[in-house]
């Protein structure tokens, strides 16, 4: 398993922007497969537009205690794009007049930003109805300095969502690394004994599940069940929603499908599965995506292929919520990874 | 023509067959996804029926698309590899239980 980034090897994949061409050339070019754009034009979706903005997605940087094999961010020790205090204010002052009800941190692992708690703290002040943090679990047993995490998350009614590719340990370490496994298992009872994930506790504990190779996630709900009996019987965890995400053929991800001889066939499993009634829904439509250098993005894939949004409007520091809505979302292939099957977002599936 | 029996990318053009007799295509792929929905038994039960089956008729574009779907559906390895063995263990049965017709035989023509 690589301990390295893709930017960190030098792999041209990311330092040449090479991801674009490949998504919009090969199959797509030779007319085997639809582009995106035609698809949804078909049921009048195209140009995609954006609905009432509900959820501000923060990127806090590009840091992480972990190199897993799918992370479209190619996020990694190595990664020192880290978002200064300066634009954690500039945000901080969006954040306090925006109308989404929903604050997003992730990363990278956004713990290990060094201003992380100070922007918690701060943010937590401006009353968004949903503050949540993307933890990778392991984090909280990285290090000393951040064992008390749970206990923290927990001050601030933080809405924990962590990433959590199968219950059994030999898928896990597979995808994220050795012995990330124990540690996840480790950091959800910490979790559970501060109060998190317990059936009636206000404090909300959600998993991610990523599937660990080129095939799309299952049923959400049928996904759940199994993580929760197998979950509750081996270790006594529980949690409240498991969100199942699609992998896009982004960054590490896109390399692997690449290296492993799967890129057609997992595009092919994407276009296949789409869903015209996923399209309605696909978080870009609600999101606005924020990275750590304050640029505006539709989504956190968009930031990872550095698609800024199409609008006068292109960073934090000229936020005008009114003026962004107002904008053409950006799609290019990648996008089918979000209206495959019941549709995949942030927040799981979107039908 | 491909220049072998086997092409993996055949699997995809598999509901092309409705192209050359729609009805009968059609409501076999109706059927087909109804019987691989929730019921008595979960999808995820009957995806490792299928899968034992795939092998026991020797069929690979079977065995791709039920590794492939025992994957989405959370499905372990060492379970996949249990089906694969209930599928071999009743082809081996049916085979070794005409072994009785082979001892009948033998005792009815011999003194």
């Amino acid at each position: 398993m690589a301990t390295k980034s893709l930017k960190a090897r030098h792999n041209a994949l990311v330092t040449d922007n090479k991801q674009l061409e490949i998504l919009e050339g090969g199959i797509f070019e030779n007319g085997e497969l639809p582009y995106f754009k035609d698809k949804i034009a078909q049921i009048g979706q195209f140009p995609l537009r954006p609905k009432t903005l509900e959820i501000l997605q923060i990127n806090v940087g590009y840091m992480c205690n972990q190199v897993c094999e799918h992370c479209h961010v190619d996020a990694g020790p190595d990664r020192k794009e880290i978002m200064t205090r300066e634009t954690m204010e500039q945000c901080l002052e969006v954040i306090r007049n925006t109308g989404a009800h929903t604050l997003d941190l992730t990363g990278g692992a956004p713990e290990m930003n060094p201003n992380f708690r100070w922007f918690v703290e701060e943010a937590s002040r401006a009353g968004v109805k949903d503050f949540i943090v993307r933890s990778n679990l392991t984090i909280i047993r990285a290090n000393k300095k951040y064992y008390n995490l749970p206990e923290f998350f927990k001050k601030y009614n933080i809405h924990v969502v962590s990433s959590m590719p199968h219950y059994t340990r030999g898928k896990t370490d597979k995808q994220r690394g050795e012995g990330v496994f124990d540690k996840s298992i480790k950091a959800l009872q910490e979790l559970n004994a501060v109060g998190y994930g317990m059936p009636d506790s206000s404090l909300r504990l959600d998993l991610v599940y990523n599937p660990s190779g080129a095939f799309l996630p299952g049923d959400q709900s049928a996904l759940e069940r199994d993580f929760k009996k197998a979950l509750m019987e081996d270790f006594e965890i529980q949690f409240h929603n498991l969100f199942a995400i699609t992998n896009l053929p982004i960054a590490r991800f896109l390399d692997y499908l690449m290296a492993s001889g799967n890129y057609e066939d997992y595009m092919y499993s994407l276009v296949e599965a789409y869903n015209p009634s996923a399209v309605e829904n696909v978080m870009c439509t609600n999101t606005i995506s924020v990275s750590w250098d304050g640029w505006l993005y539709d989504c956190d894939f968009n930031q990872m292929l550095g698609l800024k949004v199409a609008s006068k409007i292109k960073h934090i520091k000229d936020y005008n919520e009114e003026v962004l809505t107002d904008r053409n979302i950006i799609v290019s292939q990648h996008c089918f990874g979000c209206t495959a099957g019941a549709g995949s977002s942030c927040q799981g599936s979107v039908t | 023509m491909a220049d072998s029996y086997y092409d993996p990318a055949d699997l995809r053009k598999f509901g092309n067959i409705t192209e050359w007799s729609e009805e009968l295509g059609t409501k076999f792929f109706d059927y087909y996804g109804k019987v691989f929905e929730e019921g008595a038994l979960s999808a995820r039960e009957k995806s490792l029926i299928a899968l034992a089956v795939a092998h026991v008729v020797k069929c690979p574009y079977c065995i791709d698309a039920y590794t492939k779907d025992g994957l989405q559906k959370g499905i372990t390895k060492e379970e996949m590899m249990e089906a694969v063995h209930a599928g071999a263990a009743i082809e081996s049965g049916a085979t070794l239980v005409h072994g009785v017709q082979m001892m009948n035989k033998y005792n009815k023509l011999s003194m």
